[in-house]
């Protein structure tokens, strides 16, 4: 009994003396001081690629909230936003996911309004163009869902509104992984996925809407098929990319498929696998550990992907004020700089390159030779001085996306035909 | 089990008690409190079993039957997601269809995990049963074989890969005593690496039970068999192995529910290149395809039901219980 009189007023005492603390920081810092009187708990689904515990330290530091995140894989936080919108406050959701999430109205309109930096916004995500030049657009392209009609639409808006559907954290282009020291020879193409040099070194991702669009770039350099689009197959186009998959794994082209970012990285590693879909920090690890791996630039472009933060639609009040505060504060720069050390890219580069140190910026954005070693968040060594991303620069790599990440109109097809495919 | 005997006893007592004809009231006051005593210690279980199993398997029934979009279930009664499963199955025959591979896929991994687990669950149990002296040693040995059970099955599982791999421990020593000349490929991500986890992971399901079981037999009974003159195989298929019967039984349906309702182990050992019936609802729950998926379980659940069904033919597990 005495204890828990004891350890009430003790807490009593601390939180006055926190909340004095917390104004203090906030004052110096500059960011607004509304969470230091009551101290708010926002729940993060997503990922766990962007959910970092240094940024929810920071996040603590700066704002004086605490972000409790909720990891779970890409297929569950859709599950989640569909049957459990109330069990989040705040949502990183690839924009591929979009067109069968924006209906079930359990998402609101992000308002351009409340996020200072909206405008700001890469137009590489906002209307598919960098330096003038328009990027590929097929499949479910992020500037094609970018905006709502209104802040409870169940429909994309064609033209700019107040309202957008996410506010986005990172994004990237994608590529097929390579170990080159056992495949020996360069690789251009990615056609060399199926390439029955190769026989039983290859692995696919064994998430159908992505795994289709690998499998369709290889398909499409070898010239055996032409796509109308190939993130929005026709049930033909679908029927003969399965086909064609079927045939290759009957032969005993696939080492396996993965499905968990990890898996990717251990098949490449044990030389298990040498040509594989690959996801940027899946290279970056693999490489932390001493082994060589390429992400390399393929003739036929990029996979393109991008994630970004919605509110569900119950969120309101303080929580709502709060969610606001963290998405404002991550598109300030430093964790747009902490992400682009794992090799993503940021929302809004202006405020990253100035959180980032030059030399980082320089290899990260700017295609350029390190001219210091480079190293991950965790301190590890990424690259020695001297080296060059994959691909080169920022303008380079995105311009250069043949097609998005997608939930195809016949996507109920592809699954059944997919589990078809694995059945084989 | 507590309850059945309970009801029977009550039962035996009340044919006893006719007979005599007495109607005493205070006597059937304390009958019905008896009764009513066993149903409320089967109470907590009923409501758990309930909450947890029956109404989520209903509601799986239910929304296999409805409709669905891309975003959302809709309440309309149709049978078509069980079409879809079934999609061209008949028409497509000899060619096996993708729900019928699956099954036979699943089926063949069933048979033959469970034919190797109880050889070595029987003989392990066997063992510890009669051939171990002391009851300490029997106790410290069968914690032996539930050790590897402190770990996560997921751990147990993936620490066959740098075992089996291309680069793996076995094909480093073949290739060091010139046996082979370049690594097998067939240890894994292969229907064989799948059997060796499995048998590893469902072992113990097999020995608990059939231990349990041996431990139950009289001993008296074996030797009153050598005195009979039986020899020592004689004693092993007319003793122990019928009275063996209900551990075999309760392991087989562990080993075979299991092994029917898994996809983590098929996904990992097999490089996800072998098809389950878990990871086909897996996915389907994954693009929201809630009523296909309600589908595939029902079906699944026929299936195994209808195994344990053939199995408790053989064996009256309740009766032996």
């Amino acid at each position: 009994m005495t204890k828990t009189i004891k350890r009430r007023g003790v807490t009593r005492r601390t939180l006055i003396q926190g909340s004095a603390m917390l104004a203090g920081a906030n004052a110096i810092t500059g960011f607004p001081a509304v969470h230091a009187d009551e101290p708010v708990t926002l729940r993060y689904l997503g990922t766990a690629v962007n959910q970092s515990t240094d940024i929810a330290n920071k996040v603590k530091q700066d704002l004086g909230i605490t972000i409790q995140y909720v990891p779970v894989t890409t297929d569950v936080v859709t599950k989640r936003i569909i049957t459990q919108p109330e069990s989040f406050d705040l949502v990183d959701v690839e924009y591929f996911s979009l067109p069968s999430l924006v209906p079930s109205g359990n998402l609101v309109g992000m308002d351009a309004k409340k996020i200072k930096l909206a405008d700001q916004i890469t137009t590489v995500l906002s209307q598919g163009i960098i330096d003038g030049n328009k990027i590929g657009n097929q499949g479910t392209a992020p500037f094609k869902v970018f905006y709502l009609d209104g802040k409870h639409s169940k429909a994309f808006s064609k033209t700019p509104t107040e309202w957008l559907t996410l506010i986005p954290t990172t994004y990237n282009a994608d590529s097929l992984g390579i170990r080159p020291d056992l495949v020996g020879r360069p690789i251009e193409h990615w056609s060399e996925l199926l390439n029955p040099e190769f026989k039983g070194k290859s692995a696919l991702i064994n998430v159908p809407s992505i795994g289709i669009m690998d499998a369709a770039m290889a398909i499409e350099s070898a010239g055996t098929i032409k796509y109308g689009d190939k993130g929005n197959q026709t049930k033909a186009e679908i029927d003969k990319t399965i086909d064609i998959l079927t045939q290759a794994k009957k032969n005993g082209q696939f080492r396996a498929f993965w499905t968990d970012f990890n898996e990717s990285v251990n098949l490449m590693a044990s030389g298990e696998v040498i040509i594989q879909s690959m996801w940027s920090p899946a290279v970056t690890a693999v490489r932390s550990k001493g082994i060589k791996c390429t992400y390399t630039a393929l003739a036929e472009g990029y996979r393109g992907w991008c994630s970004g933060f919605a509110l569900p639609r119950s969120l309101s009040g303080k929580k709502q004020d709060a969610a606001y505060d963290f998405i404002n504060w991550f598109l300030s720069g430093w964790a747009g700089a902490y992400l682009s050390r794992q090799g993503y890219y940021s929302a809004v580069l202006a405020t990253t390159k100035k959180f980032l140190a030059p030399y980082e910026w320089d290899y990260w954005y700017e295609g350029k030779p390190a001219t210091q070693d480079i190293h991950a968040p965790n301190g590890s060594l990424t690259e020695k001085a001297g080296a060059v991303r994959d691909g080169g620069s920022y303008e380079t790599r995105m311009s250069r996306i043949a097609c998005w990440n997608s939930v195809m109109d016949e996507n109920e097809y592809l699954i059944t035909k997919w589990n078809q495919f694995i059945a084989a | 089990m507590m309850l059945d005997g309970g009801l029977q006893r009550n039962h035996a007592s009340e044919t006893e008690r006719s007979g005599e004809r007495s109607d005493l009231r205070g006597d059937r006051t304390q009958r019905w409190f008896s009764r009513l005593t066993a149903y409320w210690q089967a109470l907590p279980m009923a409501v758990v079993f309930l909450i947890f199993f029956m109404l989520p398997l209903v509601v799986t029934v239910i929304v296999s039957f409805w409709r669905y979009n891309e975003y959302s279930i809709i309440p309309a009664f149709t049978a078509q997601n069980y079409l879809a499963v079934f999609d061209k199955c008949v028409g497509s025959l000899p060619n096996l269809c993708t729900t019928f591979a699956t099954y036979l896929s699943t089926l063949k991994f069933c048979l033959i995990v469970w034919a190797v687990t109880l050889v070595l669950g029987f003989t392990i149990a066997h063992f510890l049963a009669f051939h171990i002296r002391t009851l300490t040693m029997q106790l410290v040995l069968a914690l032996v074989c539930i050790i590897p059970f402190w770990t996560s099955d997921v751990i147990r599982m993936i620490s066959w890969i740098p075992l089996l791999g291309r680069n793996g421990l076995v094909n480093k020593t073949l290739l060091s005593l010139g046996l082979i000349n370049q690594p097998v490929e067939w240890l894994l991500y292969s229907s064989f690496a799948v059997t060796v986890a499995f048998v590893h992971l469902l072992t113990a399901f097999m020995i608990v039970p059939i231990l349990n079981s041996m431990l139950r037999i009289d001993k008296s009974l074996i030797e009153a068999a050598r005195d009979a003159g039986a020899s020592g195989w004689q004693v092993l298929v007319n003793v122990i192995i019928p009275l063996s019967k209900t551990g075999i039984a309760i392991g087989s349906i562990f080993v075979i529910t299991m092994v029917m309702g898994d996809f983590v182990t098929i996904g990992v050992m097999g490089g996800q290149q072998i098809a389950s019936v878990g990871k086909e609802i897996n996915v389907e729950t994954g693009y929201l395809q809630f009523p296909i998926a309600a589908a595939n379980a029902v079906i699944l659940l026929v299936a195994v039901l209808a195994i344990i069904y053939a199995l408790t033919r053989f064996i009256d597990i309740r009766e032996e219980l």
